[in-house]
């Protein structure tokens, strides 16, 4: 936000040819009035005393920075953790929520909506505003509903309401429209916490900036344990990509420094059934962004596929878009066997049950061809207690073995 | 002259501009339901390319839509739908639709497509003006097209002049903040934001829409504006009465 590097958003929130505010008039006060006031509120003295305060008090923040030393032997390199899975509710996402609620009080607002696929965003939604006391609804495809039905009783007993979304398929892209028309409707009173670097600018760099606080952890800490702040290289799963995005904020400009997006290939890329938005995907509008996203020739957008619901997204962050075209990032992309599999082999080498998400990430370790010089960070976003019910179900006779 | 120009050159009252979703409520009914509405005294004829994700629009209309693609409309066989209906109507005609369409299509295949299919001019809320007045502006302009942007309750006096200013079309008035189908009625708040648009001097003539669902919330939005514009409340009847039901739809809202 305050850095004004290659990658770093424009004013008026483009990334390259990515980015922008593509939104129908009727939103178009909502927006305008967050991207005048954004940057200002957060640079307040107070604001930042506050969001400090409540990352280390109440998130758990800093995360650590774990060496994964019976992988690391494995592979014969170096992979570091990055602990998001240890944040209060379980992932990075309660640091943009945080974040959002903070700026949503200084905005005057009294409601707050959200969208949510796994469910993760709704949750960690739901607890600051129970935090701040304020009143929250959340949209959820019903058939998300249906598959994570864990989270939906966890957003109800912080006191929101979940409201299913009943049109296109469904899911989170659909959650996200409904989100979005919410706030057409409603456009004095409430505030919309996008839950990822998408959407309208300003919320890519906004959440952006709420995610970097991983990032400069991660600068101090690789300092202390390995004499550099800058490893070789960066790995995080991207649906929409806020985990990415907090994980490469501060090395962005520094191109030393190897940035790696996962993909989530779904049943395979070529199966029909993927969310590998970068391979698969055209340049486009989603969400009131230019972007990439996966569509049919007529611009309808198609309904991706992942057996992780935070990865199971159509569009990419706008960010993103531009760091895979100018090719500051690199992407792989995971199957959801890979995943699966790549989860139950960290859990039983390093004790960690990561989400599936994560997962996706630690899936292509063995395919970088690592060196044993090499410096490796592995965002661990979320940790996998929501996805026991995936695990059992796909691998059952895993659970029994050994 | 353009068929939109003639039509507010000559017309200045109680224009009826009519939305549906092109494929809606069958994919071929494009063709009766442009005729039926022309024959029955609709002015304007609002086109829908159903898409998947219409951010702006309400469940009736997003229903429609879903139907639409189910049906198995698509942009190439509304073109071809449209240009077969010309040989009849000399109706004007807009599309509606969101900017994905256009792009992915591929602007200049869209537009041509547009002019040689008899389309006279666009909707498109989700294109922001200063994109539209860098990338898409000439490229409409030298074919003839004619287009309009939205203002709503929460528009800026500065904004309301600049979507006046490349409104070739008409200005398209909200009447509320909201997505499209709400039945609220005109209150008099609303008819007070409608007379302020009044007191600014705007060239581009003016149609209200969003609400606008029986004769009554015509004639209130009408008597402010050049017309009113109706979508969801004929939508609703489209798929009640079918295309049997339009004359009668229509007369109602003109009924004297």
């Amino acid at each position: 936000m305050n850095s004004k590097g290659k990658y770093a958003a424009t004013d008026e929130g483009y990334y390259g040819e990515f980015g922008g505010a593509f939104i129908p008039e009727m939103l178009y006060a909502n927006v305008d009035n967050l991207k005048r006031n954004y940057q200002q509120i957060i640079e307040e003295t107070d604001f930042q005393l506050e969001l400090k305060s409540l990352l280390r008090d109440y998130v758990g923040r800093p995360t650590p920075l774990y060496f994964a030393k019976r992988l690391s032997n494995e592979l014969n390199t170096k992979i570091y953790f990055k602990r998001e899975d240890l944040c209060h509710t379980g992932a990075h996402k309660i640091n943009n929520t945080i974040g959002q609620i903070l700026l949503a009080q200084r905005l005057g607002k009294k409601r707050i909506i959200a969208e949510t696929g796994a469910g993760q965003h709704g949750v960690a939604t739901a607890t600051v505003c129970a935090l701040m006391g304020l009143k929250c609804i959340v949209y959820m495809g019903e058939i998300d509903i249906a598959r994570q039905a864990p989270n939906v009783q966890r957003m109800k007993m912080l006191g929101a309401e979940v409201r299913p979304a009943l049109s296109g398929s469904k899911t989170l892209k659909d959650a996200t429209n409904e989100a979005i028309r919410d706030w057409i409707n409603n456009p004095n009173d409430t505030h919309y916490i996008i839950g990822s670097v998408v959407g309208p600018h300003p919320y890519p760099d906004m959440v952006a900036y709420f995610q970097a606080v991983i990032s400069e952890e991660m600068k101090v800490q690789l300092k202390a344990k390995t004499g550099s702040e800058n490893p070789n290289y960066i790995v995080a799963c991207v649906g929409g990509g806020s985990n990415a995005a907090g994980a490469f904020y501060h090395y962005l400009e520094n191109e030393e420094v190897k940035l790696v997006l996962v993909e989530a290939a779904g049943e395979g890329i070529n199966s029909g059934k993927s969310a590998a938005t970068s391979i698969l995907g055209s340049q486009g509008v989603i969400h009131g962004s230019m972007t990439l996203l996966m569509q049919d020739k007529y611009g309808q957008i198609i309904e991706p596929h992942s057996i992780s619901a935070g990865l199971d997204y159509p569009g990419i962050g706008p960010m993103h878009a531009h760091l895979i075209k100018s090719k500051r990032a690199e992407v792989y992309a995971a199957t959801d066997q890979e995943a699966i599999e790549a989860a139950f082999h960290i859990t039983k080498t390093e004790g960690i049950i990561p989400a599936l998400e994560t997962a996706h990430a630690l899936a292509i370790l063995p395919k970088m061809n690592l060196l044993p010089s090499d410096v490796t960070v592995i965002n661990l976003s979320g940790r996998g207690d929501k996805d026991l019910n995936n695990y059992l179900e796909y691998q059952p006779e895993r659970m029994h073995d050994e | 002259m353009n068929r939109i120009e003639k039509l507010f050159s000559k017309k200045k009252k109680n224009i009826l501009n009519i939305y549906f979703t092109a494929g809606h409520p069958t994919l071929n009914s494009v063709e009766e339901i442009i005729c039926t509405l022309e024959n029955s005294g609709t002015d304007l004829i609002e086109l829908g390319m159903p898409y998947s994700d219409p951010l702006a629009d309400g469940t009736t209309i997003q229903k429609s839509s879903a139907i639409a693609l189910k049906n198995g409309m698509h942009l190439d066989l509304l073109f071809e739908q449209v240009k077969s209906a010309r040989n009849k109507t000399q109706i004007p005609i807009m599309l509606m639709g969101y900017l994905n369409q256009l792009l992915q299509y591929g602007l200049d295949n869209f537009l041509d497509n547009c002019v040689d299919s008899g389309i006279d001019g666009l909707i498109i809320p989700d294109i922001p003006m200063e994109y539209y007045e860098s990338k898409v502006l000439e490229k409409l302009a030298t074919r003839g097209l004619k287009m309009t942007f939205l203002v709503t309750p929460e528009t800026s006096k500065e904004r309301i002049q600049q979507a006046d200013k490349l409104s070739t079309a008409f200005l398209y008035v909200v009447s509320k903040s909201s997505i499209t189908g709400n039945i609220s009625g005109v209150s008099e708040n609303q008819q007070r934001y409608f007379e302020s648009l009044n007191e600014l001097d705007l060239k581009a003539p003016r149609l209200i829409g969003f609400g606008i669902h029986d004769k009554d919330t015509f004639d209130a939005a009408a008597k402010n504006a050049n017309g009113a514009i109706i979508g969801s409340a004929f939508i609703r009847s489209l798929e009640k009465d079918g295309v049997l039901g339009i004359k009668k739809f229509v007369e109602d809202i003109k009924g004297d």
